[in-house]
Order: structure tokens, then sequence, then C-alpha cells
């Protein structure tokens, strides 16, 4: 801190107010991997591309977050010009929409304030919107009953997630609350967990087994956590995010028997339920198997579940458009969480309007269907079979093994790093699965997010990889993988 | 039935500790009044008036046509195609466009916001501020204003007992404030409007305020609303001044929220940004003092709540922190692109030589005609009530009358275990329909009671609210002066 004297012999100033030695310390604990130092020096390499600067490649490719629309996937045509009719109201007399979509527009604004997007909704998200989530769940889950009020438009199902944690965060020392999450997980938790200054409780997924739950790595992670915290919450998410593992029926209901045993409030993040690819492989909702287990689970098992707009099939991340549904949760907590909301005034308009239509798209019968439907499983296929492609070649590298990629949007190979590589990386100071995807990136123009942002078993190292791009640029990627791996291999022998 | 896990007694008590008038109980109430009038029931009245929330179109107040067409294009660009859309809203459209990863308004953009967006913000406030600097990079597009506010009050909360960050906010505030505060476990350090000045801020009161703090929390931030929520007032450029440099001398981070700056009625007042000001006061104060000033699609003459867009310019923040800052955006990914979008047209409107300036112009000057006459109107009838007195408005989009609240109805209000203008507020709303906040909601000097009402509804609708307040405010008196 130095000292000066100013010219007019006013008094000088100390040190800044805020710095890191007096900001947040929860805050500094705070690391999201998706878009940390990797994506950063990914985004610094496209600046110098642009600048002219010579590398070996001539181009980026942002394989590190699952944001389609950015990797060339087009918008659902239908999804668009509802918005833009609700955006545009006078479009309604355009001859060029469909009224189909008109109808759904109209819809949507009669129940926003002064039949404007404009206008702040209810804290909880709009009415009409709320009645066809609940209508979508009932017949995504064959008739159990969905409640309206037990759902929530959110920001994205993020601002829902930190939401629900918020709530369950209390105690202190050995009665703070402890949350389990997945490893690997979608560092979302681990980050929120942090700056709530919550304890991160880790459960292990079992690679060996497709990424499967194992109730026994339940139990021994719980009880190990007891000795220091207090259990509360048990976040899945299924589709998985890394693993992309589609759990079995049997393993949500042994979840869900779990949880009610030992008083958990379980938290499901279900934003990729309509990417499933494999074979074999089904989305089961925690709330569909929660119900079929009778009474004894379902009057008590305090639930949320969690979708978005921003994956599936319509890939729409930048509206921030999400929901949850709140199973048994007391109804005092209701209205706190309700005023929590409040204080936020409410989601974005336009990413509840859009909810509603991935909801309530057009049905067999309406003029928009067909070309809906198409598009759809065009978006759906190209996923399912860049996913198996993605497998397949990857497993073709010595020294690079993956699981199947039964749904999401991601591949989690597991990568063996020469013990002379691990070194210099932890000479560097660096995770070595991140002097890896560094070099990657610098070598390639390949941006991915190395295994340890999301959290991997000791001694094994992982890369995170979307299988977003289109299909030639797919496989021009993973080539180009597979040629710097082997390199790397010899390299570092 | 085994207790739950998260019951009242489990919740965090932070959330416990958090209240939201603007949407609180009282809004409840109208809400299931509305509904009860919905299913057919009768009452005094036939339509509840929400004068409660600084919401522009709920009230009938129309989009700005520009803005709208654009974000229609960004939004489906097949438009592009369209003659019905103009030029000048077409080349805007392209550009945020190009921004966007894949063209698409669809895509997760930077967590700072689309880097045109932000160069645009940063063109505006140079403008805005006759030449005064504006670095891009230090432009962080939010979801709301709100959103930029809690995340700046998130990065200085610190410490424990004594040296736990103190906050110091206007009395009467805008209740995010104080909402923020508990959730956070901050300390809430008040300092008070001067209500019999017009609420100007008062340097005395501030350094009173900060004094007495110092003795049981760290004060670190000062928050400033200019112009004022719920008050209206327009602070003058000596005042900010004063602020700045009491900021400077007691080493505090400035944070002040400016979405009503577009906002300004009363001819002999003029919106001073605190930014501008503080470069005026040369370079030992530019340098230095530690800002963060915020601005909003929510208000102004566009009035796009929905959208929830928004801005923070942050300025001499520590190079780790702001990394901190940074990496904390990123977990949230981005702002939603069309409340971006919609920003964007805010700060790059039509200019004169344009083909959509007529119709712009035309229709901004319109809606803040509008609300200058709705202001002045709102001060005058309130003004000609018996027991009440009002603040000239100056700007923003409220009214925070004082009201008489007599003896006996403070008893009652007591019995009840409420505050005594949330009984005047409830019986309000019971008897003509009308919602508006009890000023106990923002905050006010002990033994002074006031509400806050927008000056939202239409002309028509304003005066035909005004008049039944009058003669509830009346009959409200006559009923609990009554004798024994």
């Amino acid at each position: 801190m130095q000292q000066k004297m100013s010219e007019n012999g006013a008094i000088p100033r100390q040190g800044k107010v805020l710095t890191v030695d007096t900001m947040n310390a929860n805050v500094k604990k705070v690391d999201y991997a998706v878009r940390g130092p990797i994506v950063q020096r990914a985004v610094q390499i496209e600046k110098e591309l642009k600048e002219g600067v010579k590398k070996p490649f001539d181009e980026v490719i942002k394989a590190n977050i699952g944001d389609a629309h950015a990797m060339g996937q087009r918008p659902i045509t239908f999804f668009r010009q509802v918005m833009a009719l609700c955006t545009y109201p006078q479009l309604l007399d355009d001859n060029k929409f469909p009224e189909d979509a008109k109808n759904r527009a109209r819809r949507i604004l009669q129940s926003c304030g002064g039949n404007s997007i404009g206008a702040y909704t209810t804290s909880q998200g709009i009415d009409c919107v709320r009645q066809d989530v609940a209508k979508y769940i009932e017949r995504r889950d064959g008739g159990i009953p969905s409640d309206p009020d037990n759902i929530y438009l959110t920001t994205g199902a993020s601002d829902g997630i930190v939401t629900i944690l918020k709530l369950l965060t209390a105690g202190e020392g050995l009665t703070r609350t402890g949350v389990m999450i997945s490893i690997p997980q979608y560092p979302l938790y681990s980050a929120s967990i942090a700056e709530l200054g919550a304890v991160q409780i880790n459960y292990y997924l079992n690679e060996e087994k497709c990424w499967s739950l194992d109730i026994s790595e339940l139990q021994r992670s719980l009880q190990a956590a007891r000795k220091h915290c207090n259990p509360r919450v048990l976040c899945i998410i299924n589709p998985g995010n890394p693993t992309g593992q589609v759990q079995s029926r049997q393993c949500i209901e042994d979840v869900i028997q779990f949880a009610a045993k030992e008083n958990l409030f379980l938290m499901a993040d279900e934003v990729y339920q309509d990417n499933v690819y494999a074979k074999g492989c089904e989305f089961h909702s925690f709330k569909k198997v929660l119900f079929e287990m009778g009474p004894e689970y379902s009057k008590k098992v305090e639930l949320a579940s969690f979708h978005s707009t921003s994956k599936c099939y319509m890939g729409e991340c930048g509206f921030r458009g999400g929901y949850m549904e709140v199973i048994n949760m007391d109804a005092d907590v209701k209205a706190q969480l309700t005023k929590l909301v409040s204080v936020r005034l409410c989601p974005p308009a336009p990413g509840q309007a859009l909810m509603d239509l991935v909801v309530n798209p057009p049905q067999p019968g309406e003029p928009s269907h067909q070309t809906f439907m198409q598009e759809r499983t065009a978006v759906l296929s190209a996923l399912a079979e860049k996913a198996k492609l993605t497998e397949q070649i990857l497993n073709t590298v010595p020294g690079i093994s993956c699981n199947p990629v039964q749904g999401a949007m991601y591949s989690f190979p597991r990568i063996t790093l020469p013990e002379r590589a691990i070194s210099e990386a932890k000479a560097k100071g660096q995770a070595p699965d991140m002097f890896y995807c560094m070099k990657l990136l610098e070598e390639t123009g390949i941006c991915l997010v190395p295994g340890s942002g999301f959290g991997q078993r000791e001694g094994t190292y992982h890369f995170r990889m979307t299988i977003l791009p289109p299909t030639d640029k797919l496989k021009l990627m993973l080539n180009k993988l597979k040629d710097f791996h082997q390199r790397f291999t010899q390299q570092y022998s | 039935m085994r207790e739950k896990t998260l019951t009242m007694d489990t919740l965090n008590p932070q959330v416990k500790a958090v209240e939201y008038a603007v949407r609180g109980p009282i809004v409840i109430k109208a809400g299931e009044i509305e509904r009860c009038l919905e299913e057919g029931g009768t009452k005094p009245f036939s339509e509840v008036i929400k004068a409660n929330i600084g919401d522009a179109h709920a009230m009938g107040q129309q989009p700005i046509t520009f803005l709208r067409q654009v974000v229609a294009l960004c939004t489906f660009p097949e438009l592009m195609e369209s003659p019905s859309f103009p030029e000048d809203a077409k080349w805007r459209a392209r550009r945020i466009l190009q921004g966007c990863g894949g063209h698409s308004l669809g895509s997760y953009s930077a967590s700072a916001g689309v880097e045109y967006i932000r160069k645009d913000i940063a063109a505006y406030i140079e403008q805005r501020d006759e030449g005064v600097p504006s670095n891009w990079e230090d432009i962080y597009l939010t979801t709301g204003a709100s959103d930029g506010i809690m995340t700046i009050l998130r990065l200085l909360v610190s410490g424990k007992d004594s040296s736990r960050t103190g906050v110091m906010i206007p009395i009467p505030q805008y209740p995010l404030y104080s909402a923020a505060i508990s959730e956070m476990d901050a300390v809430q350090v008040n300092y008070y409007l001067d209500e019999d000045n017009c609420w100007a801020l008062d340097i005395n009161e501030l350094h009173r305020a900060y004094q007495a703090a110092k003795q049981h929390c760290q004060p670190r931030v000062i928050c400033i609303i200019n112009p004022g929520n719920p008050t209206g007032q327009v602070q003058s450029k000596k005042c900010i001044e004063e602020v700045l440099h009491f900021a400077y001398e007691e080493n505090l981070f400035v944070m002040s929220d400016e979405v009503y700056q577009d906002n300004v009625y009363a001819p002999d007042c003029q919106f001073h940004s605190f930014k501008k000001v503080l470069y005026e006061m040369g370079p030992e104060y530019y340098n230095s003092v530690e800002l963060a000033s915020f601005h909003s699609t929510s208000k102004g003459y566009t009035g796009e709540c929905g959208f929830r867009g928004g801005y923070m310019e942050v300025i001499n923040m520590d190079p780790e922190v702001k990394a901190q800052l940074v990496k904390l955006l990123s977990v949230r990914l981005c702002p939603p692109l069309s409340g971006q979008a919609a920003m964007d047209v805010i700060v790059n409107p039509p200019q004169p030589d344009e083909h959509s300036y007529q119709q712009f112009h035309q229709e901004k000057s319109s809606v803040l005609g509008a609300l200058a006459e709705k202001a002045k109107l709102t001060e005058e009838i309130l003004n000609a009530v018996p027991g009440i007195k009002c603040n000239p408005v100056q700007g923003a989009m409220y009214a925070f009358p004082r009201i008489f609240i007599p003896p006996k109805a403070m008893e009652e209000a007591k019995t009840l275990g409420m505050q005594p203008d949330m009984l005047y507020c409830l019986r309000l709303l019971e008897e003509t329909g009308i919602c508006v906040v009890p000023g106990s909601g923002f905050g006010q000097k002990d033994g002074t009671y006031h509400f806050r009402m927008t000056i939202l509804p239409s002309k028509e609708k304003l005066k035909v609210l005004l008049g039944k307040l009058r003669d509830f405010h009346v009959s409200f008196l006559k009923e609990y002066s009554a004798l024994e």
C-alpha cells in the first residue's frame, strides 16, 4: 500500500476497499471449469488468429460447452415463429405465419400483463405456462398428476438449482448442510456449494459399469459424511453430465428408497431428458418412479426436478428458460421459496414463452406439426449418430477409453497419461489433465475441459468434449485428437 | 409420517429473514381478491388496480416499436426478407446476431455479454457523459439491474462480527437492497433521506450513520438510488459530489443505481451520472473511488421489465477482484440474449438521419410526457387531501406520500400485530381494490407512515385511483377519529 501526497494536498487514499483479502472468501473458493482458464486461453487464441498470428490450425473448435447453436445447430422454426409473434404482435396480421403459431402466441400474450412480454410476470411464472408444464409432465409420466402450483419457472435450470440449494443450506460446523453430488458432476453444483458454504459430499459413479450409480457407494459416502456434517440433500443428474449415462429404472428406485430411508431431499437434474440415444436406454423421470413406488414414498420423499430450454432438441441456451417441479415441500417452506424468488421479480418472459412451446409443441393435425417433427427428429438423430461416432473413434485410440454415450451431449473418455507428463504437470502446479488439454489446445485449436473440472477418481484422468460440432467437423476433430494423443504419448514416454 | 427434511426449523435462516414488500403480503392479498372477482365474487369495486409495482406495460404503456422490431428480427431472422421491417432495424439485428454464437440468439454469450453490445453501451455512456471515457471491458450485461446489484454485494460481503461488511442504504430504499443484505447476512446501515427537504441526501446524516455503524460492523459500501425509489428525488450535482467525497474519505465502494436515469420530470432537475461527476472531481477521485453504476431495460421510456435486461459499469475495481467477478458470472453462463438485444437498442436508438427516428422519437416523447404529466397530477391531487402530504415527484415512477394515521388506527394495527401503514393499505385494498405498498416495506423515520404508489396507470385511471384514494383517506380519518 503506497502512500503518496497528492498534488492538492488532499488526504492520501488508502488501498482499495475491495481486494482479494477483503472480498467474500466463499467466492474465492468457487470454480467453474466449463468457462475456466482453458476457455479463457481459447478465446485469447481466437483473437490472435483474427489478428493474423500463425498457428498450426486455422480455427479454434469450442467443444467445451453444451451450446448447440454455437456449433451450427438450427433453432426449431415453430418456436422462433411464436417467439417473434410474442415479441412483435403486429406479425399476427402477417399471413406468412401459421395459425397454430399465432394461437399459441395469443394465448401467451393474454396471460401477460398488458398483453405484453415486456411486463413482469408473477414470480412463479406465467400461469398458463405453468399449467402447460404440468400437463406436459402428466403426459410424459403416463398420467401421474402434476399440480401447476408446484411448478416454478426459472432463469435456466441453474437458477432453480441454486435457489433450492439456498433453502437447504443451514447449520454450523457438524450440523452444516452436506450436499451429496456425483463424481463426476456438472460443476454448477460444486460452485454453488462453495459459494453457499455448504459441505460437498462426493459419491463416485462407477466408470467400469458405464458410470452407473451404486447404492453401496451412496451408503459409504453418506456414513463418512455424517462424521463432519449434516447430509440433507442428494443431487442426481439424469441423463448424466458429463458422463451421459442414462440411469435404469431400478437404479432410480434404489436411489429413491435410499433418500427416503436417510431423509434426504432429492434434486433431480433432468435437463437432458430428450437426449437419450442408446438402444435399451429410456428416460424415467424421478417423479414418475416415485409415484409408481406407492404412497409410502410418493407422500413423503421431498423432490425437486429440473428442466431447461437449453438442451434436448431445441438448444435454446441464450433464452435462459427453465422450470422446476417441487414435490412434497413443506407448505411454509414453499411460501418462503415463493418469497425468495419474488425478490428477483421473475424469470425472463421470452424464456417462459419458449418453455411453453417446449411443453406444448405442434400436435398431429396442426399445420406446423410435420415440419416440427422433421426438425426435431433431424436434430436428435444427428446427435445419436455423433454420440456413436465419438465413442467408436475414441475407442480406437490406444490410451483412450470411452464409455458409451447413452445420452446428454458429451463424451467423458478416460485418458492414460505417461508418468513423465504427469510429473511435468505437477511440477508446473497443473492438474495433469489440464496440462494435456492445454497442449491439445495450443497444438490443434481444440478446446475441451479437463476431467479435474468435473471430479474423477484419484489417479484417473479424463476430459469432457461435446458431441455438438457438425458431423464432418466432429470427425475432423476426433482424428486430430487421435493424432495428438499418440504424439503426446510418444513425446512423454 | 416421518418429519420432512426441509422445514421452517431447518430452512436457511437467512432466507427466513428476507422480506420484499413490493411483492409481499399485500400483493398476495390483491391476487386473492382478483381471483375472487374472476370467479364472480362481489366486491365494492370491479377491478384491482395494481399500483404496487413499477411495471409500465402491465398498466397499458406500449412498447417502443423499433425495439420490438429489432428483437423480433433477432429472434426470427427470416423476417430480414420482410418489407415490413425498416432497414435501420435490420442492420442493428444483423450486427447483434453477428456477435452471437452460430448467429443465433439461442447461443450462450460470453458471461459479460455480447462484445458488440458492451461496446455500444460504452459509446452510449461516453455520449451521455459528454465525452468522459468508458471502457467496454468495464461493462457487464446483467439479468436486470437486480442481478448486477446482487453480484457486487456478494463480492463485498465478508468478515465476522465487528468486521462484518456494513452496507449503507438510504431510508426509504428499494427493498432489493435490504433483502440482499438479509440473505447474505451483511449488516444493514441506514442513512435517512430528508423528507422535509424533498428527500435530499444530507451529508451530515451520512457521517452520523457511518460513525454509529463503525461500532458494530465494517462499513464497506454505500448504495444510492438516483433518481430515487421510492422517493423520486433527483439528486443535485453538488449532493453527488459530497457523497463521492464522503466515499473517498471513508474508503467506501459506491453502488449507484441509476435505472431511472431517463425518468426526470421536474424542469429544475437534471440527471448527473455518478461516473461523470466523479470524473469532473479530478484524477485523485476519478482514479481511486471504486464505483459500480447500474442500468436496466425495465424503466425509462421502454418499460421492458419482462426481458430482464441490464448492465453495470465497474470503475477502479482491483484487477484480481475483477477476475473473481468474471469467474462468478461464468457459473450462471450469461444473461438472457433477448434482454441484451433490448439493451443494445436502448443505447443505440434511431438517430435523426435514420428512417425510424420520427416514430421512435414520437413514441419516446409520448411516454415520457405522459409520465411527467402524471407525476405532477399525482403530487397535486394527493396534496389536496387533508392528512396526506406528497413531495414533488421529481423523477422515477412513484409517489411516496406521507399519511397521517389517527392514534386509534395505530392501536388497532398494534392489536392485529401489523404496521399501521399496512393496516391502512389493507383497508384501502379491501374497500377500493387499489393495491399500493406500505411505507414500512421501504423504511421510514420512526413514527412516520407512508405508502408507495406508481404513477403508471393511464391518466384517466390514475385520476379515478387518486379520487378513490382521497375518498378512502377522508373516510378512514373519520372512522378512526370518531369519539367513543
